[in-house]
């Protein structure tokens, strides 16, 4: 006889704090598809995955980290906006296990949601370096869930969660004081009655968080004032108490809480987070960046480009003349470019950023920063997205959904895209500090960012600010996991491999075709209205344009381009050129991105003014080099 | 225990350990404090504060939360020990 079996959930979603390591789960249930850091906030929309068990195909979905299901920044309102939709059969409900306390309030939030629900306790490794022991069957039986303990950075104990999925089951919600539950039933009794959320839209227009509808006002405002004027605080304040009195009294009966071990993570920011010495510390560890990024880079380089120059010249002996083999050539020096100018670099500088990203530095960089940041207008959170950019300017616009005001959104956006993404990144290298030398490129870096300050404080003047102010967790440093690392790196890079590489290749023909058909020079020549006041040779017009598509663009189609190559250029030839790449339109890919966050007006507004921002430094730098 | 023992976060030296007492202002501030465990009773500890007008570092129930100086002079704090005026 077979066992009937229970049923299986179809679409499964990870809900839980930030940085209570979802992604990194995700990643090990799924294969590698979210980027996962030690840092709050990593995750700003909802990603989705397949997977088989057995006979079932679940879709797993990674939503934005959430302390809470009331209000919050834009990423965190994505989480609650998926939960409601009510598309999600079970909830995997991942908590870190080293914060269970606080953990719990959101557990007490899904219970009202009553979705059906497994406990993962993530983290149980950092659980007990923190001495917290917690009794696994007792949470179970009071919650009356399953409770699973896994380390998703190690991948233990992910097969036992995804078994306990069919045994998901609404969250058991121990009573809070009888006022408030009075409160909360007034309330959802007044609900219509096909509200499948009762208790949770009861607990948020409680809360004040949602605009009664006319029918209800009368009883919302009633409710809430009297549990007001119960307890001297405000309804909201009132209702996180409760949640919070009862999640300590979960706590205190399943965990045992010991001493602390203190290591090298708890005394790291005695120095790294000083306010004296964790300053140089940070601009070490951004040069140290940089740097290795370039020696690792050119040593790379070293080591791939006399084979490939070689094997280039014997293709070209072989394709001999005309348009058609001016095609095949074009697209293979495009590729070979890729190979010797782009990957050396961008892989070490992805895998540096993974790094720098998984310890948990990029929040102390905030930290230090806030300060600072603070002097344009901005706060230490919106620091999170410029170091991102310094990867890729898409990210780094996303980013910003994990700021609470929209002000500070278009701010941090507007700027973000201005902070050199690896790309133009690729420029500097591969022509500033190649031809003009390593202070150059410094100086570059930091006029770079003091534009930015500049650009920062003049916009604040525009839109005044009403910043709600910094809070930032900090989360402990962690040892990167280098399956972590290299996964992240190679989700990076397959954007480069797939989007870029083709580029590369398609542009180098279409432009080594042009010059075979004698048309480059009429196209130049309609750039020269771009190339004339900044002194650019007019052979630099369409790099400088197809750089729109991806800025590493320009630099490989300039030195395609020149009958020397780029090495043909003046120095002040070189810096003109790349401040402009560095300043002017944001790519295509970053566009959109900002289309999508901002709107397309602001978008445009973006443009423009980069463009202009671009042409009159590039200006600037040109007068300051003949001067 | 009087009420000029009371200090806002941005005035107690890095190291100090006290509880918070209350947090001036609407009630979003202070939601926002307590869903990183920043509500009255928490016992804290001022770990650093941040260069130019920068964040005050604290430690509450073992988690390390930066804050804002502007929002930190809202957090009012009970400091540890009698000689907390000084």
């Amino acid at each position: 006889m077979p066992e009937p079996e229970p049923p299986f959930p179809r679409r499964v979603a990870l809900v839980g704090q930030p940085n209570s390591g979802k992604s990194t789960l995700f990643n090990g249930v799924v294969g590698y598809r979210a980027v996962a850091s030690n840092f709050p906030g990593t995750t700003v929309e909802a990603l989705r995955g397949q997977i088989r068990l057995g006979p079932h195909r679940v879709e797993v979905v990674d939503l934005p980290g959430t302390y809470s299901l009331l209000g919050g920044d834009p990423a965190e309102r994505v989480a609650r906006e998926f939960l409601l939709a009510g598309a999600v059969d079970a909830v995997v409900h991942v908590a870190d296990a080293s914060r269970l306390e606080r953990s719990l309030e959101l557990t007490l939030e899904l219970a009202e949601l009553g979705l059906p629900a497994v406990l993962c306790l993530n983290m149980a490794d950092e659980a007990e370096h923190r001495g917290i022991r917690i009794n696994r069957e007792k949470l179970s039986a009071i919650l009356r869930v399953p409770v699973v303990a896994t380390v998703a950075s190690r991948g233990q104990g992910l097969e036992e969660l995804l078994a306990s999925l069919p045994q998901a089951r609404p969250i058991h919600r121990p009573p809070y004081p009888s006022d408030v539950e009075r409160a909360l039933a007034a309330v959802g009794q007044a609900l219509p009655r096909e509200e499948p959320f009762r208790t949770h839209r009861a607990a948020q227009l409680l809360a004040g968080e949602e605009e009664p509808p006319p029918e209800l006002r009368p009883v919302v405002k009633e409710v809430r004032g009297k549990l007001g004027a119960c307890r001297g605080e405000d309804p909201a304040l009132a209702l996180a108490d409760a949640r919070h009195a009862a999640a300590a009294r979960v706590f205190e009966a399943v965990a045992m809480v010991g001493s602390a071990r203190v290591g090298w993570r708890e005394r790291a920011d005695d120095l790294l987070m000083h306010p004296v010495v964790g300053f140089p510390l940070l601009l070490l560890v951004l040069f140290g960046l940089f740097g290795s990024v370039y020696w690792a880079g050119s040593a790379l380089e070293g080591l791939l480009a006399p084979g490939l120059d070689a094997l280039s010249e014997g293709i070209s002996r072989a394709l001999g003349a005309g348009p058609l083999a001016a095609l095949l050539r074009g697209a293979w020096d495009g590729l070979v470019a890729g190979l010797v100018l782009v990957l050396p670099y961008l892989v070490p500088f992805l895998l540096l950023l993974a790094f720098l990203e998984d310890v948990g530095y990029l929040p102390r960089a905030g930290f230090l920063l806030d300060g600072l940041m603070h002097k344009v207008g901005l706060h230490g959170k919106s620091v999170i997205p410029f170091l991102l950019g310094y990867g890729c300017s898409v990210p780094a616009v996303l980013t910003t959904r994990i700021l609470d005001e929209e002000r500070d959104r278009i701010l941090t956006a507007a700027l973000a895209v201005m902070v050199p993404c690896a790309g133009r990144t690729i420029v500097i290298l591969g022509l500033v500090v190649r031809y003009v030398g390593p202070w150059a490129a410094l100086l570059l870096y930091l006029g770079n960012l003091l534009v930015i300050a500049l650009v920062g404080w003049a916009l604040t003047r525009l839109l005044p600010s009403e910043s709600p102010g910094l809070i930032l967790e900090i989360p402990p440093y962690r040892l990167p996991r280098g399956r972590n690392l290299l996964g992240k790196t190679w989700l990076r890079l397959k954007g480069f491999a797939l989007l870029a590489w083709p580029l590369l290749a398609v542009s180098s023909a279409f432009l080594a075709l042009l010059e075979a058909l004698g048309w480059a020079e009429g196209l130049n020549a309609g750039f020269r209205f771009l190339t004339w006041p900044l002194g650019l040779p007019a052979e630099a017009g369409v790099p400088l344009v197809l750089g729109v598509l991806r800025k590493e663009l320009s630099l490989v189609m300039l030195g395609e381009a020149l009958p020397g190559g780029v090495a043909a250029l003046s120095v002040g030839q070189m810096l003109v050129f790349t401040v402009f790449v560095l300043f002017y339109v944001p790519c295509l890919a970053t566009v959109g991105a900002l289309g999508r966050e901002l709107g397309w007006k602001r978008t445009g507004l973006v443009v423009l003014g980069t463009t202009a921002l671009g042409l009159l430094l590039a200006l600037l730098v040109r007068g300051l080099v003949r001067g | 225990m009087s009420f000029d023992l009371l200090r806002p976060l941005t005035d107690l030296p890095p190291g100090t350990e006290g509880v918070l007492v209350g947090v001036h202002g609407g009630p979003g501030a202070s939601l926002r404090l307590r869903r990183l465990g920043l509500r009255p009773g928490a016992r804290v500890r001022t770990l650093a504060l941040g260069p130019w007008g920068g964040p005050v570092l604290v430690e509450v129930d073992g988690c390390r939360v930066a804050l804002g100086r502007g929002l930190a002079r809202r957090v009012l704090v009970r400091p540890n020990g009698a000689d907390a005026g000084t």
